[in-house]
């Protein structure tokens, strides 16, 4: 009996345990997790195998590597904007107005740079402050007033509509320069190829070595471990695909250093969410707001954190979308980036229902919802059905949200 | 009440009132709680049972009496207060979050290293937790969503002893469990008292009472209504100073009984 006990990590002695342990019993996991509900990033991956499928047959051009660098490029700016989106979701809020803000971002920032000839990181600061301070502004209106934020961020997505058109004034439109860096980076700065295949490489490293060094951390605590060959194939997986990517976008232009930026950005949001304690707390007010405030958690602090950090990258979004169109104009932010934005978060697999989802979640949707963009547009499809497309894509990833909601409740997951 | 005894007591109530408005909640309160003793507090709905866990809890301050924690006289202001103290609750609607799993529950508001979770130390702290509890629950990793009733009200109370407590007070942790596991949180009562803590339970259940208290405190109307050994007590004299009448429906059937036996 005490040998049984002693071979068996701690948390793998309950009888009740079915054995999971090997490629085999991570599969099965997944398999079992997913008809629970709690589905992840499954929807997104499949989703974006069908409309690549569907886009690649309609038009032969929109999987060329040419067409999918673009893609990138024009992913990165929404995508960040949808990042912040991630986190207001994750306790259960919403912001409706991050399309103003980005555009009025965009404004605040090519007046100071070029109507006042202000540095441009100057300007850069200005408008991510004034971001800051937009969603200070919200957290304050919800925590003292209690207002529902979709009505805050409604009256925002006015009011700072309207502030955008006062700032641009009557030419309604700023050039920002060319041969300025901002657009520079924009649009012609691209990784080097040996550098992807750095990165690529050392982001599979990094993924064995952390996940090394965790296993063998819990080992000596006495607690159930990936095995080295696991932790071994999962980081050739990634070193597989990341230097498949590399390879293949390097056939023409590669990486865009604001595609980089933004997968940057998802990094540094999934280790906040995830690995410290100001995202344990954002995934706990989430899920259950009397039990955080009564663990003693600082329930107001969360969120004004959480508005705070979505109107900053709504505004740090519109930087990138000024800085990509080289302009700032009545039209940055508006039509449908604000929708965009949510419904790449959503397809992601945020829930809007609070407490569930990842900042990987806010790559996987922009990308998913950007595809469908740039697919409907390389079909010479105009708006009106990229609309009528991209809304339906929108409700179809709710709905999936809620039937997996329903599901989790049924399953005991809830 | 000999002196020796005074001393054993971690926690002692003298007079305490409360009011809230016109209603005097409670009136003139004690009770005393030695460690490795179980107090059960029983009483009708309006009794002022919720209203002396929230004293001492440091929800709502008392208006006058004295609280000695430890032979010292304290003032529990805040329920922050009442955990420096080591005074801990669990609620009846238990405050877990269903969309973390039981470590993360167990450790959220206090987690290991803030800025680079510890998830290591604070799951083989878990299973620590949870092994002297003999709590049966089979995966920490899980979300409290797919846990039974009774596995929840575990999670509740382990979190509660993390903060190495010498009171937990108990608001009626089986009034929404089955049979089975009642009986898990009963155990989980005595496993409490075999660590010498001092544990208040708050119940409706006679049953559950008689099985794990040391102690019953009858609040009546916000007073004492008297404090009875369990042993020396049947659940009818309970019950009637719960009601404040020995004529009711239980004392009536117990007393067919008895002449039925007799004649």
């Amino acid at each position: 009996m005490s040998t049984t006990v002693k071979s068996t990590a701690t948390d793998r002695q309950d009888e009740r345990l079915r054995s999971q342990e090997g490629l085999r019993g991570a599969i099965s996991d997944v398999v079992e997790r997913a008809r629970g509900g709690d589905l992840g990033v499954i929807p997104v991956v499949v989703g974006l195998i069908v409309i690549w499928s569907v886009l690649q047959i309609l038009n032969p051009v929109f999987l060329s590597s040419a067409n999918l660098v673009n893609l990138t490029l024009e992913s990165a700016a929404v995508g960040v904007i949808a990042l912040g989106i991630v986190c207001v979701l994750l306790v259960g809020e919403i912001d409706l107005s991050v399309g103003s803000v980005s555009g009025l971002s965009s404004a605040v920032l090519a007046v100071l740079f070029v109507s006042q000839g202000l540095p441009v990181w100057v300007a850069i600061l200005a408008s991510v402050l004034m971001g800051a301070v937009v969603g200070w502004v919200y957290a304050q209106l919800y925590n003292r007033f209690g207002v529902p934020s979709f009505v805050i961020s409604m009256a925002g997505l006015l009011a700072f509509l309207g502030l955008q058109l006062y700032v641009l004034g009557s030419k309604g439109s700023i050039n920002l320069p060319f041969d300025s860096g901002l657009v520079n980076f924009a649009q012609l700065a691209f990784v080097p190829d040996w550098l992807s295949y750095t990165f690529a490489v050392v982001a599979a490293v990094w993924l064995f070595v952390s996940g090394y060094l965790h296993a063998s951390e819990r080992r000596r605590a006495g607690l159930s471990s990936k095995t080295t060959s696991m932790l071994a194939i999962r980081s050739a997986a990634l070193l597989v695909v990341l230097a498949f990517v590399v390879w293949y976008l390097g056939q023409t232009r590669g990486i865009g250093w604001m595609f980089m930026l933004f997968v940057g950005m998802v990094l540094v949001m999934h280790y906040l969410l995830s690995r410290t304690k100001w995202g344990r707390s954002v995934y706990a007010v989430g899920g259950n707001v009397e039990a955080a405030r009564r663990a003693g958690i600082n329930v107001k602090a969360v969120y004004t954190s959480v508005f705070v950090l979505c109107s900053s990258f709504a505004a740090v979004g519109g930087i990138l979308a000024a800085a990509r169109l080289a302009a700032a104009n009545q039209s940055s932010g508006g039509g449908d980036i604000n929708l965009n934005a949510i419904a790449a978060a959503v397809i992601g697999g945020t829930s809007l229902f609070g407490g569930r989802g990842s900042a990987f979640g806010a790559l996987l949707g922009i990308i998913v919802i950007q595809s469908i963009s740039s697919g409907l547009t390389l079909l010479n499809l105009d708006s009106s059905i990229r609309f009528v497309v991209t809304g339906a894509v929108l409700l179809l990833a709710v709905v999936v949200d809620s039937i997996a909601r329903k599901s989790r409740t049924s399953h005991g997951r809830a | 009440m000999s002196s020796n005894q005074q001393s054993d007591n971690v926690l002692s109530l003298r007079g305490i009132s409360k009011t809230f408005g016109a209603v005097a909640a409670l009136t003139d309160i004690d009770l005393d709680v030695a460690a490795g003793q179980v107090v059960a507090i029983v009483g009708d709905n309006g009794a002022g049972k919720s209203t002396l866990v929230k004293i001492l809890s440091g929800v709502h301050p008392p208006d006058s009496g004295k609280i000695v924690f430890d032979s010292k006289t304290v003032e529990i202001p805040t329920p922050a207060a009442a955990h420096r103290l080591g005074i801990a609750t669990v609620f009846q609607d238990l405050a877990l979050c269903e969309n973390l799993n039981v470590i993360q529950n167990l450790f959220l508001g206090q987690e290991l290293r803030p800025l680079r979770l510890n998830d290591v130390a604070m799951e083989t702290r878990s299973w620590d937790l949870l092994r002297q509890l003999s709590a049966k629950i089979p995966s920490v990793r899980v979300p409290v969503a797919s846990l039974s009733g009774g596995q929840r009200q575990t999670v509740a109370i382990a979190r509660s002893l993390l903060g190495d407590p010498k009171v937990i007070i108990l608001d009626e942790p089986t009034a929404a469990l089955g049979v089975a596991q009642t009986a898990e949180v009963l155990n989980l009562v005595e496993r409490l008292r075999e660590r010498g803590l001092g544990v208040i339970m708050i119940s409706h259940n006679m049953a559950d009472v008689k099985a794990v208290a040391d102690t019953v405190a009858v609040l009546r109307l916000g007073r004492n209504n008297g404090v009875f050994d369990v042993n020396d007590v049947s659940p009818e004299d309970i019950i009637a100073a719960i009601t404040g009448a020995t004529d009711n429906a239980v004392s009536q059937r117990q007393a067919r009984r008895k002449e039925g036996l007799s004649s």
